[in-house]
């Protein structure tokens, strides 16, 4: 075990993310926002892109890849063609609920983010595209936005540092695929919310075809925070390859279901027990986690142990880290229909754009729905195993691997279970079979 | 264009930079499998068949039509990991797809099928229900049975990029995606070549629905004569009846769409023809008459004319060696008076840059600023309007009109209706005669219905004027365009078929019949004339032709004679360039070749025509214009004087066509045309746009 301690109440980003205090400028001020901003965007595009780069923030979106290099892949400024960042508020993962918190409770800490981080990428101008269901969180926003260029914060000259910098909200219209940092684009630009083929990826051709960065929210907010406070601070945390703080949000068969920051590479059991009040009739009657959202593949309870949640003991493991969105299911849940429910949702969402994953997600459905009965025959398994790894790597976007995961974790962990339902069924439907056997 | 090498299967090729790793394979002679890549169309990347092993690279498949090469790439089709991708792909695709290729038009020409063969497993794994889409309605040229479609949206990207329409799209997400045009009928004149498009059976020809195989057919290819593009088309064949007619490629011209005039008004080559001789009877009717009859009731009506009392007109769908023939026959007759503009177009056949389409219209990519002379470029030739979009899309060209206001694909700066507009350019008193005069190779298109009017000439001069002026004829370059709508013309003008010295042109002819100066009218397929003067003058009047048209109507004797599909000859499109159309079929009943009625006529009435074949006929022509052997080919025109300045009247210009569907006797006897003017013409006039009140 490496050594780890508990995050101290004095190193968390998000001060607010319960909502004790108001969101407004006044109090988030109070509690350190948009403090001294002015110095750090004087820091200059190059600084800030290399404390980011040197802090080991690595992207709070699913993917994990680091922030800064993705900035520093920006080119230079261009008179012609302006560069955009987009921060994706799109939220939709099942199980996820951290960016909500954020922009509900301390939308300050998100905005001063979005400046900072156009800073280091040379924007000027941020579209924070907001998932369609989040009503509130849209009002909040555009309040605290008002605010913001009321207080001359953001807007030309923003904070008086001779930096322009224009910030819009756009809602969308609820759909998953729309998360998708390119569909987002194409949502954005108000056509049908289809990713786009890669490459070239948005940093060369992005929103109305000039070079953009797509981040999560969580991955913005943090950056005022990282650059206050120093990269070597936010590399304290967690493991090599693995640091800073995180937002937890823990789901599912626990006491106490919440949204936690903490750091990163914490043990999953200790995450589970120090704020959530342990799984629902003790830590035995775990059956299986899913660690980051419904995407990656579930851990049995034997995985769950001792697993670390970081991006690498998580990939070591054949999970990942996704948004950090844990699903705790304890012995009462039928893990089957479980993992069926998200093939339904992926089914759902798929945009239908291309083949394998429109085919395939209405296939891996239906036969998840049969195994489910059980009425299904034992070669399928495999037969559905190999469906998994033909949709996989064979989209355009991530999204037919985020329907593949899930079942080729099921399989992986579950497979005895899932024959002991077909071999049942098939007694119960044909009793004189069994007694034969 | 750099080259890089690549590495494609282990062996090295030279590829261009910038192509995409499909192209370069293509290149290579290595096949890769594709349904939604098509060159013409931007590239969507979605059906993934295409799925190729790059390195370096991820370690997984790549869609080979969307990657770049790149220098020392090293791309391998032929792996484990490719086949087991294409394999899972192929049977995503089919799982949704009926098994109904039994009863499939597409059957046999089916690119789902052709590559399941190659690149499928045997068997289905997939046991569920299988989904079943409801056809939609799309018009009356496309036929949709949807559940076939396997979603590669060309026909969306066809009618939004080519046609300039935004009519088809994508419905919903996921397996519920579906293709719809919201139960409309796409309204483009190219909406059928999404049929060619559709690689599987999902969108299919409604009139050539369960008519024929493929394996059925007889193909021939040919040259399409519904307007005066020259689309390259093949016909196909079963038996003596036309059964289709489908684009063939060629570059210069039509690319790889035609119009739905082109492929559809075949079905009125079955109808209303004319299969034998008639002459009409004390009675003034006209009764069945075998050709020996028919010929001596002209000969009887010929004697004793002098030339000049006989006429010969033209029509717009003949071909250059009938058109030879019949001036050769007037000439022997000595008659002057021969003409092939129908229409009055006020065009000299002496220079040829004043008639042509010089820029050619593979050129028209090159020119970043056009003025459009009374033209409906959509109607009037699709084709060409299909090229201007194709070059706008690209970005750069200015647009103006001067014409009639209608609706384009691209974006029209509408100047002006008529010649006071044209004048003001003339002058160099408009602010677009400079940006002619900054552009670099700037385009100037002259419609017929700028020039097919009593101040043609004028009008003729005027933009003459203008493209002097502006700079539209450089040493690499002639901006000079006239538009025909004829199939036939430019050949007969280039054959010199317009008026020798003293003679009438058509209107001088209706005139002088009337007049009784003019007693004997020959008409080689004229229906696009003042027919009704004609027949009313009281001259005789020979009609040689394919349809029960208003020429046929207007005739005292009918010579019945082959519709396009049923000769060889040659066209020489706006263009001027000069092409082989070629005999699918046989005429039907008793008529004949044209040529061969004109040369059996120069018999009967003496003055046999100097050849006893068709190739000697072709000699003969060819010997006389050179360049109508140059077959492909447009050859460029020296540019001369033309036109005749002089005032221009006020009234502006207007389009010769008023219902697209419908401009040749052909068309004209078309069910499928009778139903598209019905649906895009007719009810819209009766509807109003839907914003009227």
């Amino acid at each position: 075990m490496p050594d780890w301690s508990p995050l101290k109440d004095e190193d968390r980003i998000f001060q607010n993310l319960y909502g004790y205090h108001p969101w407004n400028l006044e109090a988030a001020k109070k509690r350190g926002a948009w403090k001294d901003t002015k110095s750090l965007v004087e820091l200059g595009r190059e600084k800030i892109c290399e404390i980011v780069k040197a802090s080991g923030l690595r992207g709070r979106g699913g993917a994990g890849f680091p922030t800064g290099l993705k900035w520093s892949f920006m080119p230079p400024a261009n008179p012609e063609k302006p560069s955009y960042l987009v921060v994706n508020a799109d939220e939709s993962e099942p199980g996820t609920c951290k960016d909500r918190e954020i922009m509900r409770n301390d939308p300050h800490t998100f905005i001063e983010g979005c400046l900072l981080a156009s800073v280091g990428m040379g924007s000027h101008a941020c579209y924070i595209y907001i998932r369609g269901e989040y009503r509130l969180e849209y009002r909040v926003m555009e309040q605290a936005i008002a605010e913001a260029y009321e207080a001359g914060l953001v807007g030309k000259n923003a904070c008086g540092s001779g930096y322009d910098f224009d910030i819009y909200m756009h809602h969308g219209a609820g759909a998953y695929i729309c998360g998708e940092e390119t569909a987002l684009l194409e949502s954005l630009e108000g056509k049908k919310g289809q990713p786009r083929l890669k490459p070239p990826f948005p940093a060369m051709a992005g929103l109305y075809g000039c070079p953009t960065t797509v981040n999560n929210v969580e991955s913005i907010a943090v950056t005022g925070e990282i650059l206050r406070r120093g990269a070597e601070w936010f590399l304290g945390f967690g493991r090599e390859n693995n640091a800073g703080t995180k937002l937890f949000c823990v789901s599912g068969h626990v006491e106490k279901p919440c949204n936690v920051e903490e750091a990163m590479s914490i043990p999953l059991k200790e995450l589970l027990e120090r704020h959530c009040g342990g799984v629902r009739g003790g830590w035995d009657n775990l059956k299986a986690v899913i660690p980051g959202g419904s995407s990656v593949p579930l851990l049995p309870k034997d995985i769950c142990d001792d697993v670390l949640m970081d991006f690498d003991a998580l990939k070591e493991v054949k999970s990942g880290l996704g948004t950090a969105a844990v699903i705790v299911m304890d012995q009462s849940t039928d893990v089957i229909k479980a993992i069926a429910r998200l093939s339904y949702f992926y089914k759902h969402e798929s945009c239908g754009q291309c083949t394998p994953c429109r085919e395939g997600t209405g296939w891996m459905w239906r036969v998840m729905e049969r195994l489910v009965r059980g009425e299904a025959e034992i070669e399928e398994i495999d037969t559905l195993l190999e469906v998994t790894k033909q949709v996989e790597g064979h989209t355009i976007c991530a999204l037919g691997d985020a329907a593949a995961w899930p079942i080729q974790g099921l399989v992986r962990h579950f497979r005895d279970e899932i024959e002991d339902r077909i071999k049942n069924r098939t007694r119960v439907a044909m009793p004189g079979a069994a007694a034969a056997e | 264009m750099a080259t890089i090498t690549v590495k494609i299967n282990g062996e090295e090729h030279e590829v261009e930079q910038g192509m995409t790793v499909l192209q370069a394979c293509e290149k290579a002679g290595v096949e890769v499998p594709r349904f939604c890549y098509h060159e013409r169309l931007s590239i969507a990347g979605n059906c993934r068949m295409c799925l190729v092993e790059v390195k370096p690279g991820p370690p997984k498949p790549a869609a080979s039509c969307a990657l770049p090469v790149a220098p020392n790439q090293e791309i391998f089709t032929d792996t484990e990991m490719v086949h087991k991708a294409r394999n899972g792909v192929m049977e995503f695709l089919l799982i949704n797809h009926p098994l109904d290729c039994p009863i499939c038009d597409q059957g046999g020409e089916c690119d789902l099928q052709d590559q399941a063969m190659a690149y499928g497993r045997s068997g289905s794994r997939y046991d569920e229900n299988k989904r079943a889409v409801k056809d939609k309605y799309m018009g009356p040229l496309i036929n949709t049975i949807m559940t076939r479609c396997i979603h590669c949206t060309r026909c969306v990207r066809f009618v939004a990029e080519v046609a300039g329409v935004e009519e088809i799209g994508l419905l919903n997400r996921g397996e519920n995606a579906e293709i719809s045009s919201l139960e409309k009928a796409v309204d483009s004149e190219l909406s059928a070549n999404v049929i060619d498009l559709c690689p599987v059976g999902a969108l299919t020809s409604k009139p050539y629905a369960f008519e024929a195989r493929p394996w059925e057919l007889k193909k021939t290819e040919s040259i399409d004569v519904m307007d005066a593009v020259g689309s390259n088309i093949r016909i196909d064949t079963r038996g003596n009846e036309v059964m289709r007619v489908l684009p063939r490629l060629n570059e210069d011209v039509n690319e790889e769409w035609i119009s739905d005039k082109s492929r559809y008004a075949c079905d009125g080559l079955r109808r209303q023809r004319l299969d034998r001789p008639y002459v009409r009877g004390e009675d003034g009717k006209l009764k069945p008459a075998s050709w020996p009859d028919a010929m001596t009731a002209i000969a009887k009506a010929a004697s004793g004319l002098k030339g000049t009392e006989i006429a010969a007109i033209s029509g717009d769908q003949a071909c250059a060696e009938s058109v030879y023939s019949l001036k050769k026959l007037m000439t022997a007759l000595g008659s002057p008076n021969t003409d092939c503009r129908q229409d009055g177009a006020k065009l000299d056949s002496g220079v040829r840059a004043g008639y042509l389409f010089n820029t050619t219209i593979a050129g028209i990519e090159q020119a970043d600023a056009l003025l459009i002379v009374g033209a409906n470029l959509r109607w009037e030739a699709p084709i060409i309007n299909a090229r201007i979009r194709k070059r706008w899309l690209h970005g750069n060209l200015k647009v103006a009109s001067v014409g009639p206001a209608v609706q384009t694909t691209y974006d029209v700066d509408q100047l002006g209706a008529g010649p006071e507009t044209l004048k003001e350019l003339a002058d160099g008193k408009h602010a677009f005669a400079e940006v002619l005069k900054n552009a670099e190779r700037p385009m100037l298109i002259v419609g017929p219905g700028a020039v097919a009017r009593e101040d043609g000439a004028a009008v003729l001069a005027a933009a003459k004027k203008i493209a002097d002026m502006c700079g539209l004829i450089k040493d690499d370059w002639n901006g000079f365009n006239v538009l025909h709508t004829a199939a036939g013309r430019v050949g007969a003008l280039d054959l010199g078929f317009t008026p020798e010295e003293g003679g009438a042109d058509v209107a001088g002819i209706v005139a002088d019949a009337k007049g009784g100066k003019i007693k004997l009218v020959y008409l080689l397929g004229a229906d696009e004339m003042d027919l009704t003067a004609v027949k009313e003058s009281g001259a005789f009047v020979v009609y040689q032709g394919h349809h029960g048209d208003a020429g046929a109507h207007a005739a005292d004797v009918i010579l019945p004679g082959a519709a396009y599909t049923e000769k060889n000859g040659t066209f020489v499109n706006t263009e001027g360039r000069v092409q082989l159309a070629r005999r699918a079929n046989f005429p039907p009943g008793e008529a004949k070749d044209d040529w061969a009625i004109l040369r059996a006529l120069s018999e009967t009435l003496g003055k046999p025509l100097p050849w006893i074949d068709f190739d000697g006929l072709r000699q003969s022509m060819r010997g006389e214009f050179p360049h109508l052997a140059r077959i492909d080919d447009a050859e460029a025109a020296t540019w001369a004087d033309f036109g005749a300045a002089g005032p221009m009247d006020s009234a502006p210009f207007q389009s010769p066509i008023e219902n697209f569907y419908m401009t040749d006797p052909i068309s004209r006897a078309s069910e499928t045309m009778a139903e598209c003017t019905q649906v895009f013409v007719l009810d819209r006039q009766e509807k109003g746009t839907g914003t009227n009140g």
